[in-house]
Parts: structure tokens; sequence; C-alpha cells
């Protein structure tokens, strides 16, 4: 069964369904409960599973995913919502000192099934603190583990894989694509949760990228195709921990890489992966991977921002430049 | 004494005398309380064991708990079965109380472990970030009214009682607890002990009003009790912890006490406060303030407390002998504890370190 959704109401489908398959699932956080979440992402769910299931959290960040630890301790499987991304920085100092380090420290006894969801990156428009790219702070702590989804279908059935996870899960969800629809199907088995996902083949050059710039390295790899390039794109989907098989695969295929995403460039998702295919391909590439990312500043104001972010022009820029070195 | 209020529960005082207090009394009998005497007796004998191991180095740091010995015990003794406790990282007394072997103590300090109790359960992690347990606390408290053991129609109610220090209480995190505490009425019970200083700094840095009076601002009851006397600490540590099984929500306790020793083993308490203060509040000694009494009533005589000196020797001699007995963990065991559900990238760096380590013992 089949049918077409728009990412944010996907979302809203895997978190009802993992709410029904599990009454240890909770969600918690600001405003998701009458409101339904400032993208509408909880909408009814207080109203189908209650107040003490879908729970209207006092406006406190390190307080959400503090009391979750707690619930998790005590057997409960909370998702916790960071309103925005720029706001999950008061919950910082939870998740990276406990979150991800309870259950090494106790010796495995103390698993945090814990999602924490977050609305991330930028291009809509919004004010300050509303369009922040944070993976790469996740992605360097032990312990936690880090997705995003690029499409409707992953947002329906990865929600549901990281609810299921006995490891805390950083959920991030591209809010400028909340609203695109695409296909999701109800009936067929998901891919594994920790793979990437190879989403155009092609055989000139990869595009290796995530979350809301999957769909403009689709646009990328279009417009590159009509100028006779063939542009393979892989949707990394997991960021913690890589999935390193696929990338090779496309790599050692196409000998050419593009790492492309809206966080800033130094020490981005992008570094990594340029060390580990530099590693690994370092005689079968044609040329060094480059990077198209955000630049090192603090996210602009919105005028601005489409000058800021990766776009279809300055990705085929990189592309042509890996072409021809 | 500064934050000292007129209202503060008190029922033995410093000299060993029994007072009476219109809220509160101790509702147990004299034998509990030869209990709790031994109990504080042991306690004290193992941190000052623990102070010399890390002197001699067999521990990096130790965080002594003198002085504190009756809010320990006291509070610990009004915790029941199906109770849950999180402690920051100086409750030695609580633990031993709760019978966490003092080897897990000594693992965690001397870094063979990263804090692994035996019963986890029950006794939850140390804590060495100042403050972030309230919260978890809290989120347990709410997890037990999810669960429906709390209030006046769950059969064995069940409470939480958390532990943090005058530091901490101002740290955002622990006031977020107060406010999901109150919000939800959670069944948890933040048991503060007031021990004068965080580290060099004073009590009057963190708080202008006694910290108890703090609690009515979050909309629960705060009691200041005098954290020295065992009897005030386990009658109102019960009341607090029957409130909270009951349903009626969270209970501030501010146990007023003192830190006799050090912060820690790398601490030097000459540098900011002054000996005359020390004197003073040893004039206020937990254990010997009971033991006054108990002798005074008859209940125990230089023989008992002679044989008290060599079961305290005794067990001393019992937790140096643990330390060889410290198995560090294992590099490869870390490695597969850092996840739940194994990650193949991290697989791929433990199998890496594991040739490693084996190319080394063949060289």
């Amino acid at each position: 069964m089949t049918e077409t959704l728009t990412m944010a109401k996907a979302l809203n489908r895997g978190l009802r369904r993992a709410l029904q398959a599990d009454p240890k699932v909770l969600l918690a956080g600001e405003d998701i409960g009458k409101l339904g979440g400032v993208f509408r992402v909880t909408e009814n769910l207080q109203a189908e599973f209650g107040e003490n299931r879908v729970i209207d959290s006092p406006l406190a960040e390190s307080g959400i995913v503090g009391t979750a630890i707690g619930l998790c301790m005590r057997g409960y499987r909370p998702v916790v919502e960071m309103q925005f991304d720029g706001f999950v920085f008061p919950a910082f100092s939870q998740i990276v000192t406990q979150v991800a380090k309870l259950h090494m420290r106790t010796g495995g006894q103390t698993p945090m099934p814990m999602v924490i969801r977050i609305p991330y990156g930028g291009g809509i428009g919004a004010i300050e603190h509303h369009s922040e790219s944070p993976e790469a702070y996740f992605a360097h702590t032990p312990g936690l583990k880090v997705v995003t989804c690029a499409n409707s279908n992953d947002a329906y059935w990865m929600m549901q894989q990281a609810i299921q996870s006995d490891d805390p899960v950083v959920f991030l969800e591209p809010k400028r694509r909340y609203q695109t629809k695409s296909t999701v199907n109800f009936s067929a088995r998901p891919e594994p949760m920790h793979q990437a996902s190879i989403t155009r083949y092609g055989t000139d050059a990869t595009l290796l990228c995530y979350g809301p710039m999957v769909k403009t390295c689709l646009d990328a790899a279009t417009v590159a195709a009509e100028e006779g390039m063939s542009l393979e794109v892989v949707d990394l989907r997991t960021l913690s921990p890589v999935d390193w098989v696929t990338i090779m695969s496309s790599v050692r295929r196409t000998k050419r890489a593009v790492v492309v995403h809206e966080a800033p460039l130094t020490l981005g998702l992008g570094a990594e992966i340029a060390a580990r295919l530099h590693q690994d391909l370092f005689y079968v590439m044609e040329s060094p991977v480059l990077r198209v990312a955000g630049y090192d500043m603090p996210y602009p104001p919105s005028r601005v921002e489409e000058e800021y972010l990766p776009s279809v022009d300055r990705i085929l820029d990189a592309v042509d430049q890996s072409l021809n070195y | 004494m500064r934050g000292q209020s007129h209202d503060m529960v008190q029922l033995l005082t410093p000299d060993g005398q029994r007072v009476h207090n219109d809220d509160f009394d101790f509702s147990g009998t004299t034998d509990d309380l030869v209990g709790y005497l031994r109990d504080m007796i042991l306690a004290r004998r193992f941190d000052a064991e623990a102070t010399a191991l890390q002197r001699h180095g067999e521990l990096g740091l130790w965080p002594p708990l003198l002085g504190q010995e009756a809010a320990q015990v006291g509070s610990a003794h009004a915790v029941r079965d199906q109770d849950v406790v999180f402690p920051s990282y100086r409750e030695h007394a609580v633990a031993m109380v709760l019978g966490v072997p003092v080897s897990n103590f000594l693992g965690l300090f001397r870094g063979t472990d990263g804090g692994n109790w035996d019963n986890l359960d029950k006794f939850k992690n140390y804590q060495i970030v100042i403050g972030c347990q309230p919260l978890h606390a809290t989120g347990y408290a709410m997890g037990l009214q999810l669960d429906g053991v709390v209030g006046p129609d769950a059969e064995d109610p069940a409470a939480v009682i958390v532990y943090h220090g005058d530091g901490a209480a101002s740290q955002g995190d622990v006031n977020e607890a107060y406010v999901f505490a109150a919000s939800y009425n959670a069944p948890v019970v933040f048991f503060c002990q007031n021990n004068q200083w965080a580290i060099s700094e004073p009590i009057a840095l963190q708080s202008r009003i006694p910290l108890y009076e703090r609690a009515r601002g979050f909309g629960f009851p705060g009691v200041q009790v005098d954290g020295n006397d065992v009897l005030a600490v386990k009658a109102v540590t019960d009341w607090a912890m029957d409130r909270a099984r009951g349903g009626e929500g969270p209970t501030f306790i501010e146990a007023f006490t003192y830190r006799l020793g050090a912060h820690t083993t790398s601490d030097d308490p000459t540098k900011y406060r002054t000996s005359s203060e020390e004197e003073e509040w040893k004039g206020r000694d937990p254990i010997a303030r009971l033991t006054t009494y108990l002798k005074a009533e008859g209940v125990i005589d230089d023989d008992w407390l002679d044989q008290m000196d060599e079961d305290a020797r005794q067990f001393g001699e019992d937790v140096r002998a643990t330390i060889p007995t410290l198995e560090p963990v294992t590099m490869d065991g870390l490695f597969q504890t850092v996840y739940a559900e194994p990650s193949v990238a991290l697989e791929s760096q433990r199998r890496e370190y594991l040739d490693y380590a084996a190319a080394g013992e063949d060289a």
C-alpha cells in the first residue's frame, strides 16, 4: 500500500504507529500536545493517545532531555522534540555528558532508548537560531547515533526504527522539506536505518549528501544530465555511524566525490568523509574529494541565506572542478 | 549560624539532649538508633580508609563525607524497598546503608570502572556533573506515576529521593527539575545537603536566603532540618517520602550540615575557611551527639564502643583488602558497551584495536 504524503505527515504517521505499537513510547516537548508542534508533526496525537503519552513540557530543553533520561531508566522510550535546531543547546550538556555516556559507564546496564527530534537546516526565511545544522556536534559524540531523512518514506520508517533502537538517536528533520510530498510505501520492508541509499545512479562523479541537500543534489544531477554528465547521488541517511560500505562502493565506481552539506565547512561531516575516502581509495580516485558547504560564519540573516546555502550552481561548479582536475 | 532558620527541625541537640518538635517526631526504636550509630561509625571509617588510600596512590581522587554521616544515614533509612535513589558523588553512607558493596566506589575512584554498581536499579550511578541528576530523578518519578505505583490506591507506593548539594542549587538543571517536579506533581524528594561550602565558595554566594525557602517559589514545601541530627533527618525524610508515595508531590529538604573535610583529596580548605569555623562544627558532630545520648540512656556503654572500634578496624582492613581485587574494565569490554546495538563503524575500530593489541603481545 502506498500513499503520497508530506514529510511532516509521514513523520506524524510514523510517530502514531510507534505509539500504537508500544505502550512504553512517549512523546514530550514544547507545544507538541494541543498545538501539535510548531510544524504540526505531532498533530492530533495528544487527542488520540492522551496527555500522559503526548506530554506538553515546560519551556526548558535541558529539563525535557534530563527527565527523558529518568523515563528511560524507568523503562520508557521517550521521543523528545527540540523545537528548533538553535534551541537544542540548553540540552547539550544532558545529551553529551549523560545520554551518550550512561550505557558505557554503567557497563551496559543503562540503555537510553531515546529519540531526540530536531528540525534542522535553513532555507525557510526564518529569524536567527532557527536555521542551523548542528549535526557534527552530535556525530562527534560517541554513544549517540545520528540519522536524518530526506523523503517521506524514510521519514515514516526511520522514525519507527529510531524509536525501536535501544540506543539514543538524534533524529534530524530537514524543516524546509517538511511540506514536500513523496510516496510512502507502508507495506514494503524498509531499508535498515544505518544504511546509506543510492538515490540516483551515475558514472562520472558521486554527490554525497543528506537531509535537505538531497533534493538540491538531485536537482543538480538533473541539470548535469542535460549537459551530458552522469552524477550519482548518495543519501547518507545515517551520520553516526556513517555507512562507509555504500559510500565506498559508489566512489569506487565513479572515482570522484563531492560532499554537500548546509553545515559550516570546517570539521563538518565532509571533512571526515574526505579523510576516509582518501585513506581507502587513494589509488582509485581521479581527483581530490571536494566539499560544498555553508561558510564558516554564524548562519546569516535570511535575506542572504540563499547565497550561504549550497545551491545547484555551487554544486555543479564543484563537479566541474572535480572532472577537470 | 548564618542560614540556619529558627524553624530548623531538631530532635537531638549537639550535646545529646532529646528535644520536642511540634511537627516531627522520631518514630523508630532504640535498636534503630543503635543501628544508625553503627552505620555512621562504619561510614566514617570507610571514608577515612578511602582518603588514606588516595594518599597512598591507590585511588585517583576521593570526595570525603566526613561530618555528613547523619544526613546520609538518616535519609537512607527512610528509603523503602520500592523506592529509588539518585546520588551525587559523595553519598557513600547512603550507598552503604542500601547495600552497595564498597568495592564499587573504590572502582570508580580508582579508575578501574566507570561507576558500575551491583544494584543500579535501586541506587543509581554516581553523578559527577554538578546538578544533572535531579532531572533524571524527576523523570524517573514521572515514570512511577505513569506506571500507577504512586498515590493512595497503589499497593506499595514508591517514590524517588535525589541528593544534591548547596552548590548544585545554583545550576539551571536543578531549578528545571524543581519546575518539572512541581508541574507534574512528581513523587520526588530533593534532599539537599547544605554543607556550607561548594569547594571554596560559601553558601552566601549561592543563595541570599535559606535554601529551603526557595521551594515555596516553585510550589512545593521546603523544610530545613539539622543535618547532623540523625533522628530529625529520619523523621523529616520519612514524612517527605510518604507525601511523595501518597501522590502529594515533591518536597525539598535542606539538611543543614558541614563538610568537615576537604571537597576532595585535591582540595585545600585552609585557603578559604577558618579553623575556628571547623572547630565550631566539630562541636556539632553527628556521631558524638548520638553516642552521648545513647550512653546517657544506658543503651550502649564503653564495652559496646570498644567492640564498635574493633568492628570498624576490621572493616577498614576489609576495605584495604578489596583494592588488589579490583579488575580494570578491558578496552574490548568498553568497545562493546558504547552502544546497546553494535555500530558497524565502531566494530571496525574494535577489530583494529584487537589486532594492534595482539601484535604488541607478540612483539
